[in-house]
């Protein structure tokens, strides 16, 4: 128990705005419906479940992060939403209809930033576009108008290897954007990130997101930034694997950094902390006490 | 220049210092074959006999090893008879440096000695029409081969367990074969060039393609691509460079099976030049003619090297740089990408407004 204790209002509690917001995103279509969905590994006969009985809705235009501890299958999740892995059971409604195998209707950016190295920033952009038969000129100016909404109009001829790790993720975001994909898949696209880069990319994803008519299903472990960003929040457990709750973020937009330490803020982050990492001062935490070396001073 | 080891650890040198090294790797084999040539007391290991003197076997113009001649001529000295005289040589197969750097001349204005005989410049063009031909004609099946081996799992299991087996045997063994299938002339040369380079061309390009990274593939889906486009879009510029230094490295390959293949039916080429040189005992001749190899292949090579860098501007920076460092630093230009200061990127959101979030 710290010593001072800190008189938070619950993460449930919603200001009239934000309940009148999540009201009307309730009366939105469903874009992706994710029922019964099943993951498991089978070697050697022994089957290995990630996790079972997933469902979740996601509306139009929300912005839904999947949070969880490292194991708890939240990338997996978004490769089977995206068709590059095969669920084991249930299934994903891309507005109702039944979604199997990769297609341009759910974009995905991925950590590893996979921009195409033989391309310039310009033409990696315009690969989707060109995929679905588009002449160069059209594509060449669609792409131009999503370099714009980046704010990368002046790198379009460089190559990827030529960006920063930040310019890079942009530019993915950007190409998987060209595509007008429904939903946006992103699988922890700012962890590769340094601490710095990742905010300015938080803010720019908001700024994007405003603009632009399409469905975010984020993957992160990153607490702070999915309490920044999302609508929703999908905490995911391990052992066993699924969905453990999902939160309404209490937190008002438009949203901003000073926001981290508010109230509703921190009663967020307080309870994802709770959720993910259980109650604190868990025994597993603690390491036994073991002197090696003939140590000085106590470190408090 | 305290932090610039000589030799630091895997860090690269400076230029200037790559530079001397490149130059100093030639120019330290040539001076030991000067010293060797040039300082009369370092090995020459027989006497050239300028006047044999009383000795009856001797003759003008014979080496003769040097103890025979001392032998001879400590005999000739105790009967007072006339002393033979004549000075140190080298063997004629151990020709000086001058003498070969002669020879890169003067073996492509020597006439040949018999009527039908090739010129030098003949006898190489013949050897690299054989070398092209080998190796297009190999290419064009092992290419394709090699990525749709590398991209689909099904021509891999079908070819390559053959494949793997088959080029274990030794491309010349199979010389006599292709005489007496194909005749004397050039085919069966060439066909001994493409079974040397194909099955090795098919496993190490289907293993360059392999090494595509497979989220690049994903990414590419996620994108609307699809089966053959996947292919053509992905795979194959995905892995090009890589497919384009194996071909340089099989070119290589190439030119060790050239020599093996020109013996196969009737002699040709350099080989035939370098053979019937020998059998003239003029060896600046086939120094020469070796070198020319030596200086054709690193020329093609580096040609291509240069070629790379126009065709593939994404491999210019690092990767290119750690992986194919290229033999001379001088034709290396550091490619540096300088942006105006307005381009650098900047750190202000790029849109107008801030931080609205949509509601």
């Amino acid at each position: 128990m710290s010593p001072v204790e800190l008189k938070l209002p619950g993460y449930r509690e919603q200001s009239p705005e934000v309940a009148a917001r999540f009201e009307r995103i309730r009366q939105r279509p469903v874009t992706l419906r994710v029922s019964e969905l099943k993951k498991s590994f089978g070697s050697n006969g022994k089957t290995n479940v990630v996790f079972d009985r997933v469902s979740l809705d996601i509306y139009r235009r929300e912005f839904a992060c999947v949070v969880g501890a490292s194991g708890c299958g939240k990338s997996t999740l978004a490769r089977i939403v995206a068709g590059l892995d095969d669920a084991s059971g249930g299934e994903v409604l891309l507005d109702g209809k039944s979604v199997a195998g990769p297609g341009p209707d759910r974009g995905m950016v991925f950590q590893g930033y996979t921009l195409f190295p033989w391309l310039t920033v310009k033409r990696n952009i315009m690969f989707g576009l060109k995929m679905h038969g588009n002449d160069d000129n059209t594509a060449e100016s669609e792409a131009r108008q999503w370099l714009d909404m980046v704010g990368l109009s002046k790198f379009e001829d460089l190559y990827p290897h030529e960006l920063s790790g930040g310019m890079k993720q942009r530019v993915a975001i950007a190409r998987a954007l060209a595509n007008n994909p429904r939903i946006l898949l992103m699988d922890e696209p700012f962890a590769a990130l340094d601490a710095l880069t990742r905010c300015k990319m938080q803010s720019y994803l908001l700024q994007i997101w405003k603009k632009v008519d399409v469905t975010i299903l984020f993957i992160t472990h990153d607490l702070e930034e999915a309490a920044y960003l999302a609508d929703r929040i999908v905490v995911m457990g391990v052992n066993p694997g699924g969905v453990k709750e999902v939160i309404e973020n209490p937190v008002p937009r438009p949203r901003d950094s000073t926001q981290f330490l508010s109230p509703e803020f921190l009663a967020l982050k307080a309870r994802l902390d709770e959720l993910i990492h259980g109650p604190a001062d868990a025994p597993e935490d603690k390491l036994p006490v073991i002197k090696l070396t003939e140590a000085g001073d106590e470190v408090e | 220049m305290a932090h610039h080891d000589w030799l630091g650890l895997k860090q690269e040198l400076p230029r200037r210092r790559r530079l001397l090294l490149t130059v100093l790797s030639f120019v330290i084999p040539l001076a030991v074959w000067s010293v060797v040539s040039y300082v009369p007391w370092i090995w020459h290991p027989l006497i050239h006999v300028t006047d044999p003197g009383s000795v009856d076997y001797f003759s003008t113009d014979m080496d003769i090893p040097r103890a025979t001649f001392y032998q001879e001529e400590a005999k000739a000295k105790a009967a007072g008879l006339a002393l033979p005289k004549g000075y140190r040589v080298n063997p004629v197969y151990f020709p000086a440096p001058h003498a070969v750097a002669r020879a890169f001349y003067t073996a492509f204005k020597t006439p040949p000695r018999l009527q039908d005989e090739p010129w030098l410049h003949q006898s190489l063009g013949h050897s690299i029409r054989t070398i092209f031909l080998g190796f297009i004609f190999s290419s064009l099946i092992g290419v394709p081969l090699g990525i749709l081996c590398g991209t689909y799992r099904f021509f891999a299991k079908l070819q390559e367990p053959f494949v793997e087996f088959f080029r274990y045997l030794p491309a010349p063994a199979f010389g006599a074969l292709c005489v007496a299938v194909l005749g004397i002339e050039d085919a069966p040369k060439i066909a001994v060039i493409v079974i040397g380079t194909f099955f090795q061309q098919v496993l190490i390009i289907a293993n360059s393609v392999r090494k595509v990274d497979p989220s690049l593939i994903e990414a590419a889906q996620t994108l609307g691509a699809s089966k053959w486009k996947l292919v053509s879009h992905v795979v194959i510029p995905a892995s090009i460079t890589d497919i384009y230094t194996d071909m340089r490295i099989l070119l290589g390959w190439a030119w060790t099976y050239l020599i093996v293949a020109e013996v196969v039916g009737t002699m040709s080429g350099i080989t035939l030049f370098i053979n019937q040189q020998a059998r003239y005992r003029n060896f600046d001749n086939v120094y020469a003619a070796i070198a020319m190899i030596g200086i054709i292949g690193l020329s093609t090579d580096m040609t291509l090297a240069w070629l790379g860098g126009i065709l593939f501007p994404w491999k210019r920076k690092a990767r290119a740089a750690k992986r194919t460092q290229p033999l001379f630093p001088l034709f290396d230009k550091p490619k540096k990408l300088v942006l105006p200061p307005k381009f650098q990127p900047s750190p202000t959101p790029p849109t107008e407004g801030h931080l609205n979030v949509a509601s």
